[in-house]
């Protein structure tokens, strides 16, 4: 009884504490006493009660209510059978087939703000898929991934602002550079481990996006760079007019203008970079370069044992995770149309690791899935006010009820055929 | 008689006040198995934490093969065929007996990114070959029937036998082994003999080895070296050694 007193105590206290700058109350000095002000008495008697009730609630009512169960007996819990099920190689290719269908009908059907968002998303995907090489796969955590993706972004934004290279160009080219910056920044920093490694890449992230800022000669500072072009189809602009002497599509095949085609057209533009990212990290994860990722997340000292360069090792993590987000950056370089540093911060890198995290770590359908929520609880425009309140709900009942995320990894097991 | 592969001089290291290792100093000929003895805490493992590369040696020289290697990185070390294990077993837990015998050859096999992107017939020919000697070397250690099972899950003395297969894969000309029978029992410790034995005969490997286990290293040692306290104290053959006062002195204490 003692331990639930306690409990009950100091959960009331602390909804009291929150709700103090949560609902904007005001202490002043009123003579010589205080007195609470910003909120009608109301307000006040709703906090009081609400107080009152979670005191009650957890010094008599929850353990009879739940029968003195853990939180976690009263979250519904997945049947073991269909948990194993769905992590299968062979059951999630199946999905994933399945989400492919769902992907590539999606633009016809849905609206055009259905469509906007499913591009974001993968958008996401594409960030989560590329992360997860580095943090799932190669375990070496990494906060600045954002940096990469800004790389990326403003390569292709400068090129196509000074040089006049197109996306289909540009793309390659920012997938290197992210590439190169990704081999640079890593070389002197994949000597660390765990949380100063965490904590130098996070330095990183943030000195490639101040970088950004600061260079107003040539990035434009902080208002950025505008009026990016966006993708040619096959050198037929998707525009109302084509930009000098091109030709347009709905020119070309004589069809009226529709501004729902461009949008269609990057989303599949971004479906595309996404089965193809997907396809590489298939291949990785069964290549002897995936297999020397996981051998050294494991142990590091056996590898060097072997004769494994864990240097080199970790460096092609690294390397291959920025590519990713330099492609993934040129494509949000064009469907935005406009780049600027504020785009980059750290809340998207914490963003992207949240969804490798909650996806489960390695596993790409738990990205997919782990994205799309992510993303809507992100554009619940309506919830605004509360989305990092929800943001953080959802983080802790994932640790409490599924630690390993939503579809932990089942890697590919390579099989030696009996004889 | 044979030429020496491994010649070690002079070797110290220091941590700190500590002299752990004192002027050691080994002369390892090829195709021998050699055992290093020595009392708790008499500096054998950072003698081999020094010849592998994990530690940089505060002085000395250790050549392989007439060439300097002292101070080289371990990965470097082992390219050049020293390998070892450790004193407890380091396997790779999470990934299948055979994936770990996979990783061991990630360097004698096709790592080339595009080609293994795109599958290439010399791609899979190359991971074929790999498989082919992974399952051939887990014949020779009797664990072909673990081959796809996590290597947490199988048995201590299953677990030993397979990171001496893994060392194996790396195909090097110097293995050296850190209390291999440390844990077996007495069957699995005669097996271990016959393998080190094996390893000498027919794979050509020069085998260094550090063991308690006096039975086994009388009757597989072709040499022996004792050291207490970091310095060398003898060397000589099984018999040179049993009838050692000195040895007998630092093991038993003075009589």
């Amino acid at each position: 009884m003692s331990k639930n007193l306690k409990t009950a105590l100091f959960s009331s206290i602390l909804l009291l504490l929150i709700s103090y700058p949560i609902l904007g109350l005001k202490l002043s000095v009123v003579g010589i006493s205080l007195q609470v002000q910003g909120a009608s008495a109301q307000t006040l008697w709703t906090i009081g009660i609400a107080a009152a009730l979670l005191f009650v609630w957890h010094l008599v009512l929850r353990d009879r209510l739940l029968g003195g169960d853990k939180l976690k007996g009263a979250l519904p819990s997945i049947p073991a059978n269909l948990k194993d099920t769905l992590t299968l190689p062979s059951v999630q290719r199946w999905i994933m087939l399945a989400l492919f269908v769902v992907a590539l009908a999606w633009p016809f059907f849905g609206s055009r703000a259905a469509v906007d968002i499913a591009t974001l998303i993968l958008i996401y995907v594409m960030l989560g898929i590329g992360l997860n090489i580095v943090v799932g796969l190669a375990g070496l955590l990494d906060l600045g991934y954002v940096g990469f993706y800004a790389v990326g972004a403003y390569t292709y934004a400068l090129l196509a602002e000074y040089a006049g290279f197109g996306f289909w160009t540009a793309l390659p080219i920012a997938g290197l550079m992210a590439a190169t910056f990704g081999c640079l920044l890593g070389f002197p920093v994949l000597r660390l481990r765990g949380d100063y490694l965490a904590i130098v890449t996070l330095g990183f992230g943030e000195i490639i996006r101040i970088m950004l800022r600061n260079l107003t000669d040539i990035t434009g500072g902080p208002n950025g760079i505008s009026s990016i072009p966006k993708p040619e189809l096959f050198g037929l602009s998707l525009d109302r007019r084509a930009p000098d002497g091109g030709q347009t599509l709905h020119d070309f095949l004589g069809i009226a203008y529709n501004s729902t085609y461009k949008v269609i057209f990057l989303y599949l533009i971004a479906l595309l970079l996404v089965l193809l990212a997907i396809f590489v990290i298939n291949r990785l994860m069964r290549m002897p370069i995936g297999r020397a990722w996981e051998a050294l997340r494991e142990d590091e000292i056996a590898c060097r044992a072997l004769g494994l360069n864990p240097t080199t090792v970790k460096l092609s993590a690294f390397t291959i995770g920025a590519s990713f987000a330099g492609f993934a950056g040129s494509f949000f370089a064009a469907r935005q149309g406009l780049v600027t540093p504020e785009s980059f911060t750290f809340i998207e890198s914490a963003m992207i690791l949240a969804i490798v995290v909650l996806g489960g770590m390695g596993s790409q359908l738990g990205i997919i899935f782990a994205a799309v929520v992510m993303t809507l609880l992100q554009e619940m425009r309506d919830f605004n006010e509360y989305r990092m309140l929800i943001f953080g709900l959802t983080m802790i009942v994932m640790m409490i009820w599924r630690p390993q995320g939503l579809l932990p990894m089942q890697r590919p097991h390579l099989e030696l055929k009996q004889r | 008689m044979s030429r020496p592969i491994l010649e070690v001089s002079g070797l110290s290291m220091r941590f700190g006040g500590l002299l752990a290792v004192n002027g050691v100093s080994l002369s390892v000929n090829e195709k021998q198995v050699v055992s290093m003895i020595g009392p708790n805490g008499a500096g054998k493992t950072t003698v081999f934490n020094c010849l592998t590369g994990f530690y940089k040696p505060t002085s000395g020289s250790i050549r392989l093969n007439g060439e300097q290697i002292e101070g080289l990185p371990g990965h470097k070390i082992a390219r050049k065929g020293v390998v070892r294990t450790f004193q407890n077993v380091r396997l790779f837990k999470e990934m299948t007996a055979v994936e770990n015998l996979l990783v061991a050859q990630h360097r004698h096999i096709n790592t080339n990114f595009l080609s293994g992107l795109f599958k290439t017939p010399a791609f899979r020919r190359s991971e074929r070959e790999a498989m082919d000697y992974a399952a051939h070397w887990l014949e020779q250690v009797n664990l072909t029937e673990f081959a796809n099972r996590p290597a947490g899950t199988l048995a201590y003395g299953q677990q030993r036998r397979l990171e001496i297969a893994r060392c194996m894969m790396t195909r090097p000309s110097i293995l050296m082994l850190d209390e291999p029978a440390a844990g077996l029992n007495p069957r699995e410790t005669d097996d271990l003999k016959a393998l080190i034995g094996v390893l000498r005969d027919q794979h050509d490997v020069t085998v260094l080895l550090i063991e308690h286990d006096m039975k086994l290293v009388m009757s597989i040692s072709d040499h022996i070296f004792v050291i207490n306290q970091g310095t060398p104290l003898a060397d000589g053959t099984p018999e040179q050694i049993r009838g050692n006062p000195d040895v007998i002195k630092a093991y038993l204490g003075e009589a």
